[in-house]
C-alpha cells in the first residue's frame, strides 16, 4: 500500500450561495500522477487553492505529508511544493532568469539551478529577455520551470498545457513522466480529457463542486460499463452475412455506412462478438475502441444529473 | 506565525530595484529637486523679493511644497501594491511560496518606503547642499528635521495607500480612493476644521479642537516643522492658535508613528 501524501477530508467551500467545493474527500498517493478533471467552473481550481492553503475552506481538513497546510510547519510544507497556477502571470519587466531567482530565493531554493531549469524549459536563449516579450507558450514553460524550483516533492499544476503547441504538450508530458520516475507526486487539473487519459495514474471527476468518482481510467470504465465501439471494414458483398452474424447479438446497436460498420456493444459481449466477426466472411478489418475519458466524463455527468433530478412522474 | 526577515528583505529588494529600474526614483527625485529649487528661489516673492532668503523661510516654503507633493507621490506609489498583484494574478504565485502575508506586506512596504526615502533624501539633500553656503549648524539641524519629518509623512501616506490597496477590489477603485484621500487630507481637512471654527465662532471644540489636527498626518508634519522654527512661528502667527501642549515633539512624533503603524496594521488584519 502506497503512502498517502495528501489527504483531503470533508472539505467544503462556499462563496455566498454558491457551493464551490462540496464535502470533497481525496487521498493522493506518493509518486502518482493524479488529475482533477471537470468542466470550467467545476471547482478544480478552488480545490487546488484550498489544498495549497491559498484559500481557507469553510470546513474540513487538508494534510500534506502529515502536516496541516497552513499550520506551524507551513514553510516546511511549502518548500516541498511546486505550483503552476492557471494562466500564470509574471512580472513583465523581469527577465526569465530574474523571475526564477526572485521566486527561488523566496522558496529557499539553490539559485544555481535556475539556469539549468531554464535550459530544461527551452528558455535559456531567452533567459535575459524581459518576460513581456515571451509568447504564451514561453510563459507557460517558465511557469513550469518555477514550479520545479527547490526540487519539490509535490507538484500542483493547474491547466498546465494551456498555450502550449502540440510539440510542447508532448515534451511537457515527457517531463512529467521523468519527474514521476524520480518519485515526485504530481497533481494536475485539466478539462482537456483526450490529452490526459493515457498519461495519468488516477483521476477524480468533478462537477459543480462535488467529486463524482475517483479511480484509474480502467476502473472508471468498468464502474460505468459504457459500451465498446467496434469499427468494422466490410467487403461490399458481405453485408448480408454480417447481418446474419449480428442476429445473435440483439442488444448491439449497428450502423452501416457503405463499407464501414460501427457496432456498439457491452463489455461482456466483447469476446463473443469478436469471435463471431473474426469468422464472418467479408470482414476486412476490425478496430475496437474503448470509451474515452470524455465518454466516461459525460457518462458520469449524465448519471449524476439524472440522480439529482427530482423523481416526479406524471 | 514566525517572521523570517530574509523573506521581507527579498521582497523589499525587488520592490526597491523595480522603482530604480523603471526610473520612478529618478523621476521623483528630479521633481523634488526642480520644485524645491523653484520654491527656494521664489518662496519669498510674496514679500516682494526673489532669491534665496533665510534658511527658515526656505524650509517653510519647502514644507508647503512637501505637504502637497509627498502625500500624493506616496499614495500613487503604494495604491496598487496588493490589489495590483491580485488583479494581475501574481499574488497566488507568491502566496504559494513559504512566505506569510505579513512578510509580503512588510516586504513591499519596506521596499517602497526605501524608494520614497531615497528620493526624498537625494532630492531635498541635493537642494540642501546647494543652499549650504547659508546654512549654519543650527539651520542644518532644522533642515535635517524637515527631511526626517518629510520621510515620516511619506511613510504615513504610504501606509494609508497600503490600507486602500488591501481593501480595494480593483485598481481603479484603489486609485480613485487614493486621490480622494489626498484631496481630503491635503486640501479639505483644514478647511473643514476652519469652517467649523468660523461658523460656530469658536464655541465648538474649544481646547481639544487643535488636537483634531493630529488626525491628519499632513497637519502633524506641518506642526512639527513650524514649531521648530521661531521665525516661521511668528510669521504664521500660529503661536497664538495652538496650545503649547501640542508642540510637544514626543506627542507629534508618536502621532506620526501611529499613522505609519496603524493603517499598516489594519491592512494586515484585512489581508490576513
Amino acid at each position: 500500500m502506497k503512502e498517502n501524501i495528501i489527504k483531503v477530508r470533508q472539505v467544503t467551500k462556499r462563496y455566498g450561495d454558491i457551493l464551490a467545493v462540496d464535502s470533497a474527500n481525496l487521498s493522493i498517493q506518493k509518486g502518482e500522477i493524479f488529475s482533477l478533471i471537470g468542466h470550467n467552473g467545476a471547482g478544480k481550481s478552488t480545490l487546488f487553492k484550498i489544498m495549497l492553503g491559498l484559500l481557507q475552506p469553510g470546513s474540513g481538513e487538508i494534510g500534506i505529508q502529515g502536516k496541516a497546510v497552513n499550520g506551524k510547519q507551513f514553510r516546511q510544507v511549502r518548500r516541498h511544493i511546486g505550483y503552476l497556477p492557471e494562466n500564470v502571470v509574471f512580472y513583465d519587466h523581469l527577465s526569465g532568469l530574474e523571475t526564477l531567482r526572485f521566486l527561488g530565493s523566496l522558496k529557499g531554493a539553490d539559485l544555481g539551478t535556475c539556469e539549468a531549469l531554464l535550459d530544461k524549459a527551452g528558455l535559456l536563449k531567452a533567459a535575459h529577455r524581459p518576460v513581456r516579450g515571451y509568447s504564451k507558450g514561453m510563459r507557460q514553460r517558465l511557469g513550469f520551470a518555477q514550479a520545479l524550483l527547490g526540487k519539490p516533492e509535490i507538484l500542483f499544476l493547474d491547466e498546465p498545457t494551456t498555450g502550449l503547441d502540440p510539440a510542447g504538450i508532448r515534451e511537457f508530458y515527457q517531463s512529467l513522466n521523468e519527474l514521476k520516475q524520480q518519485g515526485m507526486t504530481i497533481i494536475l487539473s485539466s478539462h482537456n480529457l483526450a490529452q490526459i487519459q493515457e498519461k495519468v495514474d488516477r483521476i477524480a471527476l468533478m462537477k459543480l463542486g462535488s467529486i463524482l468518482t475517483v479511480g484509474t481510467v480502467q476502473e472508471l470504465r468498468e464502474q460505468l460499463d459504457l459500451p465498446l465501439q467496434f469499427q468494422v471494414a466490410l467487403h461490399p458483398s458481405a453485408e448480408n452475412s454480417l447481418r446474419r452474424a449480428l442476429a445473435e447479438f440483439p442488444d448491439c446497436e449497428t450502423h452501416i455506412d457503405g463499407n464501414m460498420v460501427s457496432i456498439s456493444c457491452s463489455r461482456e459481449q466483447k469476446m463473443a462478438l469478436l469471435t463471431t466477426l473474426a469468422t464472418t466472411e467479408g470482414i476486412e478489418d476490425i478496430h475496437i475502441q474503448e470509451p474515452s475519458l470524455e465518454d466516461l466524463f459525460l457518462g458520469y455527468v449524465d448519471e449524476s444529473t439524472s440522480s439529482q433530478q427530482p423523481a416526479v412522474q406524471n | 506565525m514566525s517572521i523570517e526577515f530574509k523573506q521581507i528583505t527579498t521582497i523589499a529588494q525587488k520592490e526597491f530595484w523595480d522603482r530604480i529600474r523603471n526610473r520612478w526614483v529618478l523621476a521623483v527625485t528630479a521633481i523634488f529637486i526642480f520644485f524645491a529649487l523653484v520654491i527656494a528661489y521664489f518662496g519669498a516673492s510674496q514679500e516682494g523679493v526673489v532669491g534665496f532668503s533665510s534658511i527658515e523661510l526656505t524650509i517653510a516654503s519647502l514644507v508647503s511644497l512637501a505637504i502637497y507633493l509627498v502625500p500624493l507621490i506616496a499614495l500613487i506609489l503604494g495604491y496598487d501594491a496588493i490589489v495590483g498583484e491580485r488583479e494581475r494574478g501574481s499574488l497566488d504565485l507568491l502566496l504559494a511560496l513559504p512566505v506569510t502575508r505579513l512578510e509580503l506586506l512588510l516586504g513591499k512596504y519596506l521596499g517602497l518606503s526605501t524608494a520614497l526615502t531615497f528620493s526624498i533624501v537625494t532630492g531635498f539633500g541635493l537642494v540642501g547642499l546647494f543652499l549650504s553656503y547659508q546654512i549654519n549648524l543650527g539651520a542644518l539641524g532644522h533642515y535635517a528635521g524637515f527631511m526626517v519629518s518629510t520621510i515620516l509623512m511619506g511613510m504615513a501616506f504610504l501606509s494609508l495607500s497600503f490600507l486602500i490597496s488591501v481593501f480595494a477590489t480593483n485598481k481603479t477603485i484603489a486609485s480613485g480612493t487614493a486621490i480622494a484621500l489626498w484631496f481630503f487630507y491635503v486640501l479639505v481637512y483644514d478647511l473643514i476644521l476652519l469652517g467649523v471654527l468660523v461658523v460656530t465662532e469658536g464655541q465648538l471644540g474649544g481646547d481639544f479642537f487643535p488636537f483634531l489636527l493630529l488626525l491628519n498626518p499632513a497637519d502633524i508634519f506641518r506642526i512639527l516643522n513650524i514649531f521648530s522654527l521661531e521665525q516661521v512661528k511668528t510669521l504664521y502667527g500660529l503661536a497664538t492658535v495652538f496650545p503649547e501642549s501640542l508642540a510637544n515633539p514626543w506627542l507629534l512624533s508618536g502621532s506620526i508613528l501611529f499613522w505609519i503603524v496603524a493603517p499598516l496594521g489594519v491592512a494586515y488584519w484585512k489581508f490576513k
